[in-house]
């Protein structure tokens, strides 16, 4: 019996994908091991010490550490509730009208909409910065206008309203991205189901909430879990508006704000890298956490539809 | 994110790196600094003077923001791209950079002579044995105030707590300005502006200061609340929103004549004087009773050192020499009022605002910032808590009992006093 003729050896596959695995390797997989395997370390001495878990026992069992930890997780849970809860909808309730062919200048709206958001962080804190000054910004003067003066405080400076309010700014930069996702979506639905859904008599918001609205949702999947990585990932905003401290009294503090001061220190606090790469692994498991339930419980389930 | 940071340090320090190959024939050393604001005076008169002397050697000023100076100074280090010369931070940061072999040890360097042991404390090790940087400058505080605006007010300069608050009353009560310039969003103006400008006069400067680092007295006594106390009252004579109002704002408030008290620096009269189209003078921090001895932070602030792997280490010594020359002093403290030199030999200076200041170190006892010697080197930071704690006081987040008890128990955390 003769044997079955061997396959060659497909060789491209490899030469292909080389580059792209080289430079993915070396210059996310490499640095992300040396976070993680730097978090595994101390300085003793001037010499790097491996120390195991300890730096994650610091993080979660030394009140100096954890109280921080914790905050930061809190504001930053807030941060992703205000995008999740703000911009998205804006972003669907934008999209909408965007995608009606009988909408005039919908190019134009498109496009301002969308110009902030390749805007610089430091331009936008700086703007929003001024604009809601107490002292020269635009925002107390123009609600003296409608005689609402009394309805403007310090936003920025004060401990309760200082994260939601660079939240909104975020979500002001930002929406831009959900709505053009969710315009693409719309506008791939295809003629026929529409036209269906009309001769069954569905029509204007019927039509939104029963035929469009669950065949956009994967989009808006896709959308959540970005905003959940941006917003766990976010740092320059804070940065720039409350600087490193994120100030007052730690309220805007998120794990970017919290990881840059343990890492790089700040002021008279001194950098402590292995620390700073403790947190940076805990910020990764737990954005890696959130997609993975994403993944597998959300994902799955979303009816796909073929046309 | 990390990445991210990274490769913008990265970035940056490959384009300043280059900038110090375009002479090859001379020596060319650079500065690091974070004073950015000082690079014309660098340029313009420092340099060009030392260059003038020394042939052959070429300095290039190479600035970082001042809040980035720190972590990009480390990384740069690390990477073996910084400068030749490397402008110190007082105290801990520059002495981690000695203990990491980063700086260069220079007690024997000519003109070291030149300061005194308060003067060199901030750039030495513990037990005083080696220094590492030549002392450049230290900044005093003090409230500088609109002298136009007093005049008008019929206010005369206050020098007890009493007379402070009296005046503050009549310039609020008669409404044409703020009474105090200060905000606290930025955290710091309230610290160092405040808690440290005033504290001396209640902790008895270096008598307090250094009772604390020996663990004899606590953050929790009178003596370190009372500032505290004090910093709650100055709430209404802020401006409005004073708790979203920055340093910047500050500044400009003050010089656009808008307020009447500015909790000031010394190193402000440089700007000040560009800025500002009214007469101006200073008072010291007031004291509770007339009589009390009067306590001033005298803050050393900046120094300047040899990177331990400089290239051109001779060249190096030669401009540190020079940096610790009276010559030197008289350019910078000119050039730069309300940056004193600590150099042993006085220094003539012009700026009136700025001989004020100075002259306060002969009636009032010197000390220096109470949170930078020793007591930061742990964490929580006692300086960044600071900062935080005292912004939380003036909003009236915290009352000054539990600002002062959540500093202390935050050194008690990890500072054990040696016994």
């Amino acid at each position: 019996m003769a044997a079955a003729p061997k396959r060659p050896f497909r060789w491209h596959i490899g030469v292909f994908l080389a580059p792209a695995v080289l430079v993915y390797t070396a210059i996310m997989i490499l640095p992300l091991a040396g976070t993680l395997q730097l978090s595994l370390f101390r300085n003793i001495n001037q010499s790097q010490v491996f120390v195991g878990l300890e730096n994650f026992r610091m993080l979660f069992g030394d009140p100096n550490w954890s109280v921080n930890f914790w905050n930061a997780l809190r504001n930053n849970v807030w941060f992703f509730i205000i995008h999740m809860l703000v911009q998205n909808p804006i972003g669907v309730l934008l999209a909408a009208p965007l995608s009606s062919p009988r909408l005039r200048f919908s190019a134009f709206y498109r496009t301002a909409i969308f110009v902030p958001t390749i805007l610089s962080f430091v331009i936008v804190g700086f703007a929003w910065k001024l604009i809601l000054s107490p002292l020269w910004g635009v925002a107390p003067h123009m609600l003296d206008l409608v005689g609402l003066k009394s309805l403007f405080t310090p936003w920025l400076g004060k401990e309760q309203y200082a994260l939601t309010a660079l939240s909104l700014i975020s979500v002001w930069q930002f929406v831009g991205i959900p709505m053009m996702l969710i315009y693409a979506a719309l506008l791939s639905i295809p003629d026929e189901v529409i036209e269906a859904a009309e001769c069954d008599g569905i029509t204007g918001m019927a039509q939104f909430w029963k035929i469009k609205l669950p065949l956009i949702l994967p989009s808006i999947g896709i959308i959540s879990i970005l905003t959940f990585v941006g917003n766990f990932n976010a740092f320059d905003l804070i940065y720039t508006a409350q600087g490193a401290l994120a100030g007052p009294n730690y309220s805007t503090d998120i794990l970017g704000t919290f990881l840059y001061r343990a890492f790089f220190g700040f002021q008279l606090q001194v950098g402590d890298p292995n620390m700073g790469a403790a947190i940076a692994t805990m910020m990764f498991l737990i954005i890696l956490g959130g997609v993975c339930v994403y993944l597998f419980l959300v994902q799955t389930r979303l009816r796909r539809y073929q046309f | 994110m990390t990445t991210k940071l990274l490769t913008a340090l990265l970035l940056g320090t490959s384009i300043l790196g280059s900038a110090g190959v375009a002479y090859a024939d001379d020596v060319t050393l650079n500065i690091e600094s974070w004073r950015g604001d000082d690079l014309a005076i660098w340029k313009d008169k420092l340099i060009p003077a030392f260059e003038a002397k020394n042939p052959g050697i070429k300095v290039v000023f190479a600035p970082s923001a001042p809040t980035e100076y720190d972590a990009a100074l480390g990384a740069k280090l690390a990477a073996g791209s910084a400068g030749d010369l490397i402008t110190c931070r007082p105290f801990d940061k520059s002495l981690e950079l000695f203990k990491k072999g980063n700086l260069a040890d220079i007690s024997t360097l000519p003109g070291m002579e030149n300061f005194s042991d308060v003067a060199k404390a901030a750039w030495q090790t513990d037990d005083g044995k080696a220094s590492f940087c030549v002392p450049m400058a230290s900044v005093i505080h003090g409230f500088i105030y609109n002298k136009d605006a007093f005049d008008k007010l019929g206010i005369k300069v206050p020098t007890t707590n009493e007379e402070f608050y009296a005046a503050l009353d009549k310039i609020k009560a008669d409404g044409t300005y703020i009474p105090m310039a200060m905000g606290t969003k930025d955290l710091w103006e309230a610290a160092t502006m405040g808690y440290q400008n005033i504290g001396p006069n209640y902790w008895k400067g270096e008598e307090g200061r250094l009772a604390l680092i020996k663990g004899e007295q606590k953050l929790t006594d009178p003596d370190w609340v009372e500032p505290y106390k004090e910093l709650a009252k100055w709430k209404p004579y802020l401006g409005d929103g004073f708790e979203a109002q920055t340093y910047p704002d500050s500044q400009n408030l003050f010089t656009l004549g808008r307020a009447a008290i500015y909790p000031a620096g010394s190193w402000e009269i440089g700007l000040f004087n560009t800025q500002a189209q009214f007469k101006m003078g200073a008072f010291p921090p007031p004291v509770q009773k007339a009589g009390d001895t009067c306590y001033i932070s005298d803050h050393t602030d900046i120094g300047m050192g040899l990177n331990a792997a400089s290239k051109n280490a001779d060249a190096a010594k030669t401009f540190l020499s020079w940096v610790a020359s009276p010559d030197f002093a008289t350019i910078y403290a000119n050039a730069l009022p309300g940056f004193f030199s600590l150099n042993n030999t006085p220094v003539k200076m012009e700026d009136p605002l700025a001989q004020e200041f100075v002259s306060w170190r002969g009636k009032c006892k010197s000390t220096i910032r109470s949170t930078y010697q020793i007591l930061s080197r742990g964490t929580p930071n006692l300086e960044n808590e600071t900062w935080v704690e005292s912004a939380n006081v003036i909003n009236g987040t915290d009352t000054p009992e539990a600002a002062a008890k959540k500093l202390q128990d935050g050194l008690d955390s990890w500072y054990k006093p040696a016994k």
